[in-house]
């Protein structure tokens, strides 16, 4: 199982690295942790013909806290570093309840935060905690920049809003607004796999202790992370009873989601754990809400 | 028709040059190009974790890697953790506790549980099981790596 | 005192070598002017090829040569049928198709291979592999084992006229007779899908053959050197003596890798004498999955008949058993399930028929376990039922029916996998069920902790089988000591070891008869040029055949030793002891001799060896048992499962095994935890998924999910030890013993767990999905 042969360059700047991109277009894969692209590569299932390797590019390893109380992430970021981070404990606990279930410990030392999201696997974990946070993506390219919402990054499966010449450089998360609980939870076969189907839910309380917002996200279940509109309604302006949960959990795994069937789950095991997981989820969430106020 | 790309890299505390191909994977380099072959390959898609060094002290699957990504770097292999007559104290107590079988999957295990317990120096069962839960083997049943942890971690302490 | 060493839970020697990656394993060889072998292999599962073009592939610098199944001429044969057909069984139907170097006008199996490339290295071949293209019609494929045997189903072997690769039939008493005065008879259908080995090091081999001198050395990561080095030298053309098979280190064998003459096998070999270059071929994971045989698949229809009080009358049995586009194994596993059907228990009636079907997949060959696990499934899953229905316990129904330990050798009346006589030398079950109940606190979870647990809504269950295991089979193995001039001991065997501490368990038995310490002796195993004649390590017979060829070895050199030593001491033999490498006048131990001096004594550079004696102090004997001896044991597990999210945790897991005196109790527990691990990974997690159209969906480890430490418990074992009687150790095997009871246990176990589910577990491997369509199926009882 070993690469077709490619061009590499190891650029030691974003802006070398963009000029790469832009140069070479489609032809052009971008390397951070490697930990997704690289075993495509070693099945050949990915043969790309230029490698541009963002690994020497100091200028994208950090963590910053910004002015609204929430954080910046440069994309290529270690997720181990971003897993210890005390900054990242405090202004996005929900990251870090995350990245235990994400992968390996040897994983997470080369894998990058910005890869992961730019990867965009339907199962990952970093891709739904995005989402659900509301974060937003700095992109780059040779020609200029944009921010894009999490919300609308992920497109399809393994599929973005990144052209070809763009870079992911900068991960955005606010901080969760007050009285808010999180949680995160995911199912997988064994303890560090890809989870069969996977929530998570950040919701915020009123003064009078009914829902003012809830965003819950759950991923593994088609094509990328899906938003459960119809449940954050069901939710919307009630008090959080266990029926009041059960019932946006009903409506996030039969209306929100429409999952497939692949080896390791049928589509009604999925829509049954989206069922599960959602309520178990909206309940942690709403129980850590109460206790924040 | 590929490109050709300078390494410089110390491995074990010696510094080594060599000419690779891009593709080449830091396992196979390490193996063949250096002949460092106490590092094993079971997998190639970053499963088994047979092939973990230390990349600048932390735990990678060099299966997952490409040799000219090591330019400038240091890694550690298994070969540099200790000598047959001069064991590692995570070796010795491998070998006390029958921990090893086949052998194969065995450095992987070392490699990732140097950092760990230099992090963690007194893990308990639960987090030993969690911090090489990214390392397969098929021969142990895991249980004896586990009291050779918790053994090497006690004997570290003191 | 002299000191004994076997039984000693003793740390192994060989440790420190692997410990500190000093070990060579098969790819570690390194040779100047290596190439480096890929083997093209076919995406399809059942086509014919209209037509190979390899010409770009050839051109492409670095690669040296193509070969498909034209270019190999008269050397293209069938690979030889390892295991014949019983023929002493009446009415036996039987049908040998064997693999092929490279497939020729059809291939069979999705990994069947189509081409070779020899090149500067794997990465080159590789791309050379991409440049080759095959013409393939797609034929229908046959996956499902009862489709296969359809009239009109495709065929994978044209010139049969239906896909029944065998058909043999067993009996024991007359089991239509004892059903006719059952009270109670329980039908089901079983279900057993395919595993893998997954060793963690794939296959590979290095051949280097010296044009000079005439000679072949392969590096094998096989279980089976001997047999590999004598047929390769009839497939080569060569003499025995002309070619030497090594196995280093390997790195897990688990039953594939005794699987010989595979395409691989026979091609890197013959590529290196054609090419005059040494050729290295390292199997990758992915390979591994389409190119190593694999196995468990049958289907099963079965009943027992039982009386009202749990007591077996008979066990009837149809079942189809799928080994794959050939069967160079013969019977083996089959048989093997035929022969633990019956489990540990006192059967007087058995009727097996057995029906072997080709499909298009992979090869089977036993897997660690061997269709053992199979059998007993059956039996504790029909048993568990029965239990039910008659209100009894899992422990009651097994104590009434085990075959009492006075009861031995027990005659099964049907043949084994070595078409011998089905005997159980030894045994005696209850204990070890009675010490696994105890070890665990089967009675009290039942009566205290179960419905404490309950009350508080978890759902927890417990279970406890039996087993037995055959093992220890001969043929024969064979060894030679030598002590050498230093005083050190060398040992050498022809099984070959992939990490069941052979260097050091066998030297143990060495030490204790030659006074000496075990790390003092030096082990070579499965190198044809130490020994040359044995078959290998398979079937849980390594402690058993060779070790006591090594015992027989260890006591005539022994023998030697004080004869000599007698002289030299002038001493009468009963008078010596030997301790610490030396020959002791007992009570005077000034008066001594050391026995790197009488190996020097003994091969005199000037004088006379006596005639009708051999110089030095060297024993080589032979050990070959009569039938294999039977393992046995019980095992017990406590499991949590969340039956919203059918996620489960083993609370508990207790093993208790006999397998006879143990030559090292520290390596015996680490093959049970090994085999547990494995046996778990049957159960709930591993399983080889192929579609309709034989194409295997989960060829990857990302996929194929073996165990890691998060999801395998600690497991307790416990010894009980009935001796066998037909060796002079008293061992028998524990190599497999581990895997086998425990795909039942986990069945019963998450039965009693989802007790109110009510839910029957007919299959295995289960899995998450699986166990919520079952839940899913029925009303929750109350």
């Amino acid at each position: 199982m070993k690469p077709a042969p490619f061009e590499y360059y190891a650029p030691t700047t974003v802006k070398e690295a963009l000029a790469h991109l832009a140069e070479h277009g489609w032809d052009a894969k971008v390397l951070a942790g490697g930990q997704s692209l690289i075993p495509m590569m070693n099945f050949r299932l990915a043969q790309p013909s230029v490698l541009v390797d963002l690994n020497s590019i100091p200028e994208l390893f950090y963590i910053r806290p910004d002015e609204n109380g929430g954080l910046l992430v440069g994309a290529m970021t270690r997720q181990n570093q971003v897993e210890h981070s005390r900054l990242v404990a405090e202004r996005a606990p929900l990251i870090q309840g995350a990245m235990p279930q994400l992968a390996t410990p040897q994983i997470r030392s080369r894998g990058t935060f910005g890869g992961s999201i730019a990867h965009a696997d339907p199962s990952a974990e970093l891709v739904a905690a995005s989402v659900v946070l509301d974060g937003r993506f700095r992109l780059r390219s040779h020609s200029g920049e944009r921010w894009v919402p999490a919300e609308e990054f992920f497109v399809g499966m393994f599929t973005t809003l990144l052209e070809p010449e763009e870079l992911l450089v900068e991960v955005a998360l606010p901080s969760m607004p007050p009285r808010s609980g999180w949680s995160f939870l995911e199912v997988a076969r064994r303890h560090h796999d890809f989870a069969l189907v996977g929530v998570t839910a950040v919701v915020t309380l009123d003064e009078r202790d009914r829902c003012q917002q809830a965003r819950l996200v759950l991923f593994s279940v088609g094509d990328g992370p899906v938003l459960a509109r119809g449940a954050a309604q069901v939710l919307i302006g009630q008090s959080p009873t266990p029926e009041a949960i059960r019932a946006a959990a009903e409506t996030a795994a039969t209306a929100d989601i429409d999952p497939g069937s692949d080896i390791h789950a049928s589509a009604e095991y999925r829509r049954h754990l989206a069922a599960v997981l959602s309520r178990r989820a909206l309940t942690q969430a709403f129980e850590r809400a109460m206790s924040n106020t | 028709m590929s490109n050709l790309f300078n390494v410089t890299v110390t491995v074990n505390g010696t510094r080594y040059e060599r000419t690779v191909e891009p593709r080449l994977l830091l396992s196979d380099f390490l193996r063949h190009d250096l002949g460092l072959t106490g590092t094993h390959v079971g997998c190639e898609h970053g499963v088994c974790g047979a092939c973990t060094v230390l990349f600048d002290g932390e735990p990678v699957r060099s299966c997952l890697m490409f040799a000219v990504q090591a330019n400038g770097h240091e890694i550690l292999t298994v070969e540099g953790l200790g000598t047959i007559d001069d064991l590692h104290p995570l070796q010795k107590t491998f070998q006390e506790a029958h921990a090893v079988q086949c052998g194969f999957c065995t450095p992987g295990f070392l490699m990732t549980l140097v950092p760990f317990l230099e992090g963690n120096p007194n893990p308990t069962e639960a987090e030993i099981r969690e911090a090489i839960s990214g390392n397969l083997c098929r021969c142990t049943g895991y249980q004896h790596i586990v009291d050779a942890v918790k053994l090497a971690a006690e004997r570290m302490r003191t | 005192m002299t000191k004994k060493y076997l039984g000693q839970r003793m740390t192994r020697t060989e440790d420190p070598r692997l410990l500190t990656g000093q070990a060579l394993f098969v790819d570690d060889v390194e040779i100047p002017g290596m190439l480096y072998a890929a083997f093209l292999r076919s995406d399809y599962a059942h086509a014919l090829i209209r037509s190979i073009d390899v010409s770009a592939a050839q051109n492409r610098p670095g690669v040296v040569a193509v070969y498909t199944a034209q270019d190999l001429g008269d050397f293209w044969q069938h690979g030889p049928p390892l295991v014949p057909a019983p023929h002493s069984v009446e009415g036996v139907v039987f049908h040998s198709r064997t693999q092929v170097p490279l497939a020729k006008d059809k291939v069979r199996y999705v990994g069947e291979a189509v081409a070779v490339v020899f090149a500067e290295s794997r990465y080159i071949a590789e791309d050379a592999l991409e440049e080759i293209a095959v013409d393939y019609e797609p034929l229908e494929t046959v996956a499902d084992l009862e489709r296969a045997l359809e009239a009109g189903a495709p065929l994978v072997h044209d010139d049969l006229d239906s896909n029944m690769a065998s058909h043999l039939v067993q009996r024991k008493g007359d089991y239509a007779a004892a059903r006719e005065k059952a009270d109670l008879v329980i039908k089901r259908r079983i279900v057993i899908d395919r595993g893998a080995a997954g060793a963690m090091e794939n296959r590979g081999i290095v051949a280097h053959w010296d044009e000079k001198s005439q000679h072949l050395t392969m590096w094998d990561t096989t279980q089976a050197p001997i047999p590999v080095r004598n047929g390769l030298a009839k497939i080569l053309g060569l003499s025995e003596s002309q070619v030497r098979v090594i196995a280093p280190f390997v790195g897990g064998g688990f039953g594939p890798k005794i699987m010989m003459f595979l395409a691989e096998e026979v091609l890197v070999p013959w590529g290196a004498i054609q090419l005059n270059r040494p050729i290295k071929w390292i199997e990758d994971r992915r390979e591994n999955f389409f190119a190593t045989t694999q196995e468990r698949g049958q289907t099963h229809d079965a009943e027992i008949a039982l009386t009202r009080d749990g007591r077996i009358l008979g066990v009837s049995h149809e079942f189809l058993h799928d080994t794959g586009a050939y069967n160079p194994y013969g019977l083996t596993i089959p048989l093997n399930t035929q022969s633990h059907s019956m489990s540990a228990y006192d059967v007087a009636n058995y009727y097996s028929d057995m029906k072997v079907v080709f499909t298009n997949k992979m090869i089977t060959t036993p897997v660690r376990g061997a269709g053992r696990p199979q059998g007993i499934f059956l039996m504790e899953r029909l048993l568990d039922i029965a239990a039910k229905e008659l209100g009894k316990d899992p422990i009651e129904i097994r104590k009434r029916n085990y075959i009492p330990p006075d009861a031995f050798p027990y005659n099964h009346e049907i043949i084994d996998q070595a078409f011998a006589p089905l005997v159980f030398d030894s045994g005696n079950y209850r204990p070890a069920l009675e010490k696994a109940a105890a070890m665990i606190g089967y009675e009290k979870f039942v009566k205290e902790e179960q419905p404490r647990l309950r009350a508080e809504g978890q759902h927890v269950g417990i279970g406890i089988v039996s087993f037995v295991e055959t093992t220890g089979v001969g043929p024969y193995e064979g060894s030679r000591v030598t002590v050498e001039a230093s005083g050190k001991i060398s040992v050498a065997t022809g099984v070959g070891t992939q990490g069941q501490g052979h260097f050091t368990s066998f030297a143990q038995i060495v030490a204790d008869q030659l006074g000496v310490s075990p790390r003092d002796v030096r082990l070579v195993t499965g190198d044809t040029s130490e020994f040359h004649w044995g078959t290998g390590t398979f079937a849980s017979r390594g402690s058993v055949v060779a070790a006591n060829a090594i015992h027989a070895a260890a006591k005539s050199v022994r023998a030697k030793i004080l004869r000599l030593a007698s002289k030299a001491l002038e001493t009468p033999e009963e008078e010596l002891e030997l301790d610490d490498g030396q020959v002791r006048v007992a009570d005077i131990p000034r008066q001594s001799i050391s026995l790197g001096e009488l190996a020097v004594l003994a091969n005199p550079l000037r004088g006379a060896v006596e005639p009708g004696t051999e110089p030095g102090l060297e024993a080589t004997a032979y050990y070959g048992p009569q039938y294999g001896a039977t393992a046995s044991g019980s095992h017990a597990m406590i499991i949590k499962v969340d039956p919203e999210t059918m996620m489960v945790e083993i609370k508990r897991y207790v093993a208790v095994e006999d397998c006879g005196t143990m030559l090292n109790p520290l390596i015996v527990e680490g093959q049970v935890h090994g085999g547990v691990a494995l046996g778990i990974g049957n159960s709930y997690y591993e399983q080889l998924i192929y579609d309709d159209n034989g194409q295997l969906l989960n060829a990857s480890l990302a996929d194929y999910l073996i165990p890691s430490a998060t999801e395998v418990p600690r497991v307790e074992v416990g010894h009980e030890e009935t001796r066998s009687p037909l060796n002079e150790l008293g061992s028998k095997g524990a190599g497999e013993a581990g895997a086998i009871p425990v795909p039942a246990l986990f069945a019963q176990a998450l039965e009693d767990a989802l007790a109110d589910y009510n839910v029957e577990i007919l299959e295995a491997p289960m899995s998450p999905n699986k166990l919520f369509e079952l839940l899913h199926g029925k009303e929750k009882e109350q």
